[in-house]
């Protein structure tokens, strides 16, 4: 358990790397002359120059001078300090105002793919190969091909603009209600994958001994599926919805940008459109952290929950 | 967009307890104990499939489209006139006219060259990664396997469309080509993952079975009996493998392109058309529709393809 728990934390340490080393490298290193860049279309002078040099260790040449900055980066962005926009404000205030509407957003959107997402699930484990089983089976399989650029501007066209019955964009500050479409759009995916995570290991387990023991015990149906089934069935799924928060965070790019909510996706979907490279930058190196630390806490949550997968 | 592989491997996982991994070939698997073979059994059922027969059938009529788009319309995609923005159907543009005064439904068909190109070319680099890193882990098991799984477990751990923003922002170049090679070799890149551990797995089953022992003992050296015993053995599950995440990697190219960094005009991409028509909704709502259904249906279409047959092939999902 232990040793499972620090392999997959190296693990994730690897990760972390790999995926800034990367962002790194494809954004800051390489571009011609960093100094000028800053100054634009201005002069240099000599003092100014060197103490930019001074400042960002840029008399570092070569491999060590490339980890020397790149250190440097990761040690800011570890420390939350992300720089500006190119607009000149702060990543890091940009991102403060953002995430409070992200995170309601991805809690809608898991509060939708639980309630029927689950629900959905035990009925259709309960009676397999039942009409209900074959229409969700088929209905899942419909949302989790359709991609969300087609998803998202639908949803807004049918039931924001042309049927009216929800608001089509947020907006700033915006309420429940707005957040609503947008929600269950992001959590349809999710809703798909809980219902047929629920319905699969629901299936299972309901030819499992200890259910039959029940039965024979004389215990009524409800119980047993409540009591012993359930319990034993939402393991997988609720260390999936785990991982799920942390992609709805860091995946409502498509749904943020369409209906204008100012969560932290749709300042990168505006970071992307204006070529804002800062921006970009700063929030896939965050989202990346908050991507990974999400995953390794589900994988720790999962060993501690079920004892029986044995890790080497 | 991997949503999809996601759940089909927990599933799996769920499913069955036990060697993971498709059963290996038809013949040796059904001809010692069934009277039928398991490909003859995987096809009588295929055949009473209703989604396989639709699944296929779109996706034949969106690879020849792909192919000869002349032959669906007759209009060309880019006769475009601004005196004709947002007008209805008439004179075989039966779908109206776009923002830019286009044909709707001629740059939906001649959209298909594009996604189904870069789908399948990403499949292709996709399959011939994942068919060495598999094999060479699977085959040589140790620290080789140790490493190399290591190494999936790191990309898989990469966010795909994170990444794929970081890596084309930094694609310059304009040229149609350029773009195209661009976004295939990052999807080709960061979705190899899920396939190699499908080789992985299969490979570790075959290298097992008698026949390689005979081949090693008749003296055939390790790269033989991989070519020539192995690779036939493990390929099926790939290519079923491989047909869902072909869907996966339309719709991701239909995304990047979405965003504005994936394919760029003079392309014809379904993904930007759904973004200007999106833009355009309140004044004229078929030149969102038309690309959205276009591209909805050629992913779903080799979705459930490759979800249909892996369905007949694993008996344990029955």
């Amino acid at each position: 358990m232990f040793r499972y728990i620090l392999r997959r934390l190296l693990q994730m340490v690897l990760a972390f790397f790999g995926t800034t080393l990367i962002v790194y490298a494809l954004t800051f290193a390489g571009q011609g002359d960093p100094i000028q860049a800053l100054a634009g279309e201005r002069p240099v002078t000599p003092a100014q120059r060197a103490y930019l040099t001074e400042k960002y260790n840029l008399d570092q040449t070569g491999v060590g001078g490339f980890f020397y900055r790149y250190f440097d980066y990761v040690k800011d962005l570890l420390q939350g300090n992300l720089g500006e926009s190119l607009t000149g404000r702060s990543i890091g205030d940009i991102l403060q105002q953002a995430w409070p509407v992200t995170v309601r957003l991805a809690l809608i959107a898991l509060a939708v793919a639980i309630i029927f997402g689950v629900t959905a699930g035990v009925l259709a484990g309960i009676r397999r190969a039942s009409i209900f089983d074959n229409s969700t089976l088929v209905l899942t399989l419909l949302v989790l091909g359709i991609p969300t650029i087609v998803l998202a501007p639908l949803a807004q066209y049918f039931l924001g603009v042309k049927w009216q019955l929800f608001p089509p964009t947020a907006g700033s500050d915006p309420t429940f209600y707005a957040l609503l479409l947008p929600g269950i759009v992001l959590g349809s995916l999710s809703l798909a994958t809980a219902l047929r995570l629920t319905r699969a290991s629901v299936a299972e387990n309901l030819r499992a001994d200890y259910v039959r023991t029940a039965r024979s015990k004389g215990l009524v149906k409800r119980r047993i599926v409540i009591v012993h089934v359930l319990r034993n069935s939402l393991i997988p799924v609720v260390t999936f919805l785990g991982v799920e928060l942390g992609n709805l965070m860091s995946g409502a790019i498509i749904t943020e940008g369409v209906f204008n909510i100012p969560g932290v996706g749709f300042n990168l979907f505006r970071g992307i459109r204006t070529e804002d490279g800062p921006l970009v930058v700063g929030i896939v190196s965050v989202l990346v952290v908050v991507y990974l630390v999400s995953n390794l806490v589900v994988d720790v949550l999962y060993a501690v929950l079920d004892p029986r997968i044995r890790y080497e | 967009m991997s949503d999809f592989e996601t759940v089909a491997a927990t599933e799996n996982q769920a499913a069955r307890r036990g060697p993971s991994g498709e059963p290996g070939t038809p013949n040796q698997v059904g001809a010692a104990n069934k009277p039928r073979s398991l490909a003859g059994d995987a096809w009588r059922d295929l055949r009473r499939n209703p989604i396989f027969w639709i699944s296929l059938a779109l996706v034949v009529i969106f690879t020849l489209m792909a192919l000869l788009p002349g032959v669906f319309t007759a209009n060309s995609p880019n006769d475009c006139l601004l005196s004709r923005q947002h007008a209805g159907p008439s004179g075989g543009a039966i779908f109206g006219y776009d923002f830019q005064g286009c044909d709707t439904y001629s740059r939906a068909v001649y959209g298909t060259r594009a996604s189904l190109l870069v789908g399948a070319l990403a499949a292709l680099g996709t399959g011939i990664i994942a068919l060495v890193i598999g094999m060479l882990a699977g085959y040589f098991g140790r620290w080789v396997d140790a490493v190399l799984s290591r190494v999936i477990d790191v990309v898989l751990g990469i966010p795909l469309l994170l990444a794929a923003i970081v890596l084309l922002k930094r694609v310059s170049s304009d040229s149609q080509w350029a773009r195209i090679g661009a976004v295939v070799f990052v999807l080709a890149l960061l979705g190899w993952t899920t396939a190699a551990r499908v080789v992985r797995s299969s490979v570790i089953t075959a290298k097992e079975q008698d026949y390689v022992a005979a081949a090693r003992m008749l003296g055939a050296g390790n790269s033989r009996i991989m070519w020539r015993h192995i690779l036939p053995n493990s390929l099926a599950p790939a290519i079923v493998v491989l047909t869902i995440a072909l869907g996966s990697f339309i719709a991701a190219e239909a995304t990047l392109s979405f965003l504005g960094i994936g394919l760029k005009a003079p392309t014809i991409s379904w993904g930007q058309d759904i973004d200007t028509g999106r833009i355009h909704m309140r004044e004229a709502a078929t030149p969102l529709i038309v690309p959205s259904a276009f591209l909805a249906l050629t992913v779903l279409a080799f979705i459930m393809l490759g979800d249909a047959i892996r369905d007949a092939f694993d008996p344990k999902l029955r």
